[in-house]
């Protein structure tokens, strides 16, 4: 692990831990932001430009806007302090042990023995620039190889839209029929 | 929506760099990270910055409601429809390779450019309808309490 790495993970964890003491959901909505735009620099750190693309467009810029946008709805304090329950504390603490139990059992970063290595990976970084012939092979495994899949996602992103239209645009019909 | 000049002329001044890298995010998806989703989500924002600023109505008059609806679908159908032309063209379901009868490599280029573009979009209809509706409904909820 290098220090960008430690340094990385460091600032994660400390806007994690802030973001759970805060009572100011304004505040809350930006360090979210925050800890998405620090996850983009750390896959960025770890070769995944696609993926810290991905983070920083949608956690750090739009799901923070439609949060800001929600608390436009609601209000930007947290109504109630919480309590300190003992019970869900307990079954929070627990799951992370058996998380980080079950990452012993992982390959190391980068091993290229793992698993994820030796399936069909081999086969799109061998024979992709023949078979699709696209430099990004990111993109040729998202739109052709699991082409599927996206086509699939891209159907839960519509149907994402049909969900909010279908509960939110009645609303507006609702104050032309009380007057 | 603001008063505030300096950020009306900042919002003006940015919103076809965010745009034009939008594109650019989509059609060079292929040679470098990016690709439909990402510009999408980006293409939204640059909409969603002009409406903080602006107002959400001079951005409705830009963008109807009727259309971006029609776009959440459209995207979709475009992914689909070249999966089933690929179909019709004796392949397999989204096997772009028979969409360019001279080289199968050409015809992955192009279903690659046409299913991404159909991401896109999606992505970008579906994030302004949804962000939209929400800040309409913070817009009515502040105008009935004042009312």
């Amino acid at each position: 692990m290098t220090y960008v790495d430690a340094f990385l993970l460091t600032l994660l964890v400390i806007t994690a831990v802030s973001v759970a003491g805060m009572r100011n959901l304004f505040a809350a909505a930006v360090f979210f932001g925050i800890y998405s735009l620090l996850s983009a620099a750390w896959m960025t750190v770890l070769d995944s430009p696609d993926v810290a693309y991905t983070e920083a467009a949608v956690g750090a810029g739009i799901s923070t806007v439609l949060m800001l946008a929600t608390l436009g709805l609601t209000s930007d304090r947290e109504k109630k302090d919480p309590i300190l329950k003992p019970l869900p504390l307990f079954i929070v603490l627990a799951t992370g042990m058996v998380l980080l139990y079950g990452t012993l059992d992982m390959p190391a970063f980068g091993d290229p023995m793992a698993p994820i290595h030796q399936h069909v990976a081999p086969h799109y970084l061998n024979d992709s620039p023949q078979e699709i012939g696209v430099p990004n092979i990111v993109t040729a495994v998202l739109a052709s190889y699991r082409g599927y899949d996206t086509m699939g996602e891209t159907t839960v992103v519509f149907t994402a839209a049909v969900g909010v239209l279908a509960m939110l645009i009645g609303r507006r019909q609702r104050p032309s029929e009380a007057s | 929506m603001t008063e505030d000049l300096i950020l009306r002329v900042v919002t003006k001044v940015l919103t076809p760099f965010i745009m034009l890298f939008a594109f650019y995010t989509q059609f060079h998806g292929d040679y470098g990270p990016g690709g439909g989703f990402q510009a999408g989500v980006i293409l939204a924002a640059a909409f969603v910055l002009n409406a903080l600023t602006f107002g959400l109505p001079q951005v409705r008059k830009a963008l109807p409601d009727r259309i971006m609806i029609i776009g959440t679908g459209l995207g979709v159908l475009l992914y689909a429809g070249t999966g089933m032309v690929s179909l019709f063209r004796g392949g397999n379901l989204l096997e772009y390779g028979v969409l360019d009868h001279h080289s199968p490599v050409h015809g992955q280029h192009l279903g690659i450019l046409l299913v991404e573009l159909g991401v896109g979009i999606t992505v970008t209809s579906v994030m302004w309808v949804i962000i939209s509706t929400f800040m309409e409904r913070a817009v009515e909820d502040a105008e009935g309490g004042e009312g």
